[in-house]
């Protein structure tokens, strides 16, 4: 126990001082963080659906996890089932060996819902298209409010498209319920 | 060359590790498995192609793993009645890929026990096969309705649990059929295909180079093991050798993703037993590498930075001294929590014992990989047969022998640290030279690839046809081997356990459906 209150200490909070190179990335995930807690001040569960992808864009959804973007901490927290949860992030292509378990989990989610869609195979049809075996981006099988392209997109990207989508969420039934692109600063 | 006594000649590929290619009759391919099974070598992959636009039938393919390398032996198949030898009585591990191959292109193992679809769930019919040469891939059918034989348990108390495709987690798609008791799990029955999108069909007809960025794609945590296996086979497809500095890169860039897996697995593996602190500290740990990754690479994850011929982006003499200082800060780092894990007994409560393969088990089942070296299979492709540039910078293998979560903590740690080893010697000596030489692809040509990746060997089979383009490319990953052994590795264990146990072999889904 003494060892691991001393490793905790040595290292403290990440957040308070990241490695130099990368101060650019750190300053934006910094700003996109005081912007989500401007606006939410409240807790946001996420339920989190691989609907066919490769797994890349998987391992950058759990970075936010991780002390650097430390998503827990502005209330948003990954939830078990979609009953529990307000936002859908989704990854793909859609397999069709998925396309009823995401309509599915769209369906158990309570209204009013978000549906964000990860990376490039979600957001266009990516590198595997449309197939026998494939429905391609998320669009095609649920509604999807905020497209977050990249291959796979930086937790930095996933974490500005959900507050985009937190952002539009009063305005979508204005305007037809029409998909933003979220363009990333870099990836 | 010629394997125990067999009468088919071997042809070796050109490629940097010993892979040799026969024809086979029916008759010889069952003497092979056999030979290869008493030899204690190991299936490695199966897979089926239709060689009908070149004039030919099916062909049903098989790669062993032996101690003379890797022997890639294919059988041609009637094209009224494709069938052959089922091999599933000497491995395993066959049974899946066998019911894999019939799904894609319609070809039969005889008398095997198991003819349950695999790969094909509701979306296409029983008559539909994919990579058949009258199909483009490109149709769309209704939904079926999907009544998979799962076995069934029955007994005073006994109950099922389904979970999946959908997971509580942030986990690739599949389903798992608990039968239990109590908390105790009786019975585990798996069932994968969902992340089936249609790969092998995606590559038939793509140019090479187009052809890379799909394989890197199979699975994103392997992505520089499959790029690096892809373009091995096209390279011994097309007969060149890549350039020294090139293979040094590429094998940073391995190291650095098998580096990259380990901290995130180390992690989760501690959160997964309640130690909150691991994951906090590993996940810190994986980010400042691969935050490194992009400012070096210009990829976190590495992707497309191999391609055939060579690699994409330098290393300057300033980037290498910065990595390697921070190879040694980790390498010191990972020693403290490896330290933190050992003297846990609350932890170590929940490690030792759970999960257990045993080696005997281990070998029966054809358990492969890190997974296979947590449980006495010694196979690491890196130090059995070293290529460049591992004949310069001999690899040892970690071995543990308990075979339960435990070792497979024990092996990630002792992986890490030979790799961070590895790492620093390959940036002390980074040969100069050029990064990459043209590839120039040969009409109807074949090679393959053998890459010991971070999760064990990825294979990959590639054939052109007379325009250069990619006739069939078959990727293989261990996780076909390794995912039945999990149902194996849970009985007798308690449900909650389950979480720990599948993290213990983290095991891909895209990387086997395909």
């Amino acid at each position: 126990m003494w060892h691991i209150l001393k490793y905790i200490a040595r290292h403290g909070h990440p957040g308070a001082s990241a490695p130099q190179p990368l101060s650019a990335s750190r300053h934006r995930a910094h700003l996109i963080h005081a912007d989500i807690l401007a606006i939410l001040g409240r807790a946001l569960a996420i339920r989190q659906v691989d609907a066919g992808s490769c797994n890349g864009c998987e391992l950058e959804i759990h970075a936010l996890n991780n002390p650097y973007y430390n998503i827990e901490g502005l209330g948003i927290k990954f939830v078990a089932s979609p009953r529990h949860a307000d936002m859908l992030l989704v990854t793909g292509p859609v397999s069709r060996h998925m396309e009823l378990a995401l309509k599915r989990t769209y369906d158990a989610t309570p209204a009013p819902k978000l549906v964000v869609a990860i990376g490039d195979c979600g957001c266009t049809d990516g590198i595997f298209g449309e197939s026998y075996a494939s429905c391609g981006r998320v669009s095609n099988v649920i509604p999807v409010d905020v497209t977050v392209p990249g291959c796979p997109p930086s937790p930095a990207d996933i974490l500005a498209g959900i507050l985009t989508a937190l952002q539009r969420r009063p305005s979508r039934a204005a305007d037809g319920g029409k998909t933003p692109d979220f363009t990333p600063g870099f990836n | 060359m010629q394997f125990s006594g067999l009468d088919c000649r071997f042809e070796r590929l050109g490629a940097p590790l010993p892979m040799y290619r026969t024809g086979v009759d029916a008759a010889q391919w069952s003497a092979l498995a056999l030979a290869v099974a008493e030899a204690k070598g190991r299936l490695v992959s199966l897979w089926g192609s239709d060689r009908r636009a070149a004039g030919d039938g099916f062909a049903v393919a098989a790669a062993y793993a032996t101690a003379e390398g890797l022997l890639w032996a294919e059988l041609g198949l009637d094209v009224v009645r494709p069938a052959y030898p089922d091999i599933s009585r000497f491995f395993v591990p066959a049974v899946r890929m066998q019911r894999a191959a019939h799904d894609l292109v319609g070809i039969d193992a005889e008398d095997s026990g198991d003819s349950r679809p695999w790969l094909r769930h509701g979306a296409w019919p029983a008559d539909y096969f994919p990579l058949r040469i009258e199909n483009t891939g490109q149709e769309r059918f209704a939904p079926q309705p999907d009544n998979y034989p799962f076995a069934f348990v029955e007994g005073d108390g006994v109950h099922e649990i389904p979970v999946g495709p959908v997971h509580a987690g942030t986990i690739e798609p599949g389903h798992f059929r608990f039968s239990v008791v109590g908390e105790k799990v009786l019975r585990l029955e798996e069932r994968f295909g969902y992340a089936h999108k249609g790969i092998a069909r995606r590559f038939i007809g793509m140019e090479i180079d187009e052809g890379a960025r799909l394989a890197g794609r199979v699975s994103g945590d392997s992505t520089v093991a499959y790029a690096w296996a892809y373009a091995m086979a096209a390279e011994s497809a097309a007969g060149v050798v890549v350039p020294e500095r090139a293979t040094w890169l590429r094998a940073l860039l391995l190291e650095r993703e098998r580096v990259a897996n380990h901290l995130g697995d180390l992690g989760a593996l501690g959160n997964d037993a309640a130690f909150g602190f691991a994951l906090a500290q590993f996940s810190r740990l994986r980010e400042d590498w691969l935050r490194a990754n992009f400012e070096a690479f210009g990829h976190r994850l590495l992707m497309d930075r191999i391609r055939p011929g060579g690699v994409v982006r330098d290393l300057n003499a300033a980037a290498a001294t910065q990595l390697r200082r921070e190879a040694a800060a980790l390498a010191r780092e990972v020693a403290e929590l490896n330290d933190i894990y050992d003297e846990h007994a609350g932890l170590q409560d929940r490690f030792v014992t759970t999960g257990r393969v045993t080696p005997e088990l281990a070998a029966r089942l054809g358990l492969t990989g890190l997974a296979g070296r947590a449980s006495g299979q010694g196979a690491d492709l890196r130090a059995d047969f070293p290529w460049a540039p591992y004949d310069a910078l001999p690899v040892t293998a970690s071995l543990q022998f308990n075979g339960d979560v435990a070792a497979r903590v024990a092996v990630r740690f002792d992986e890490c640290f030979e790799s961070l080893r590895l790492i620093d010697a390959l940036l002390a000596a980074l040969p100069d030279g050029p990064l990459h030489v043209p590839v120039a692809i040969r009409a109807a040509g074949l090679g393959a690839g053998w890459i010991e990746g971070w999760r064990g060997e990825i294979f990959v089979a590639l054939e052109t046809d007379v325009c250069g383009r990619i006739a069939r490319c078959h990727c293989h990953d261990p996780s076909w081997q390794n995912w039945p052994v999990i149902e194996h590795a849970i009985i007798d264990n308690i449900v909650a356990d389950f979480p720990l146990i599948n993290k213990s072999f983290n095991l891909g889904y895209s990387a086997q459906d395909l």
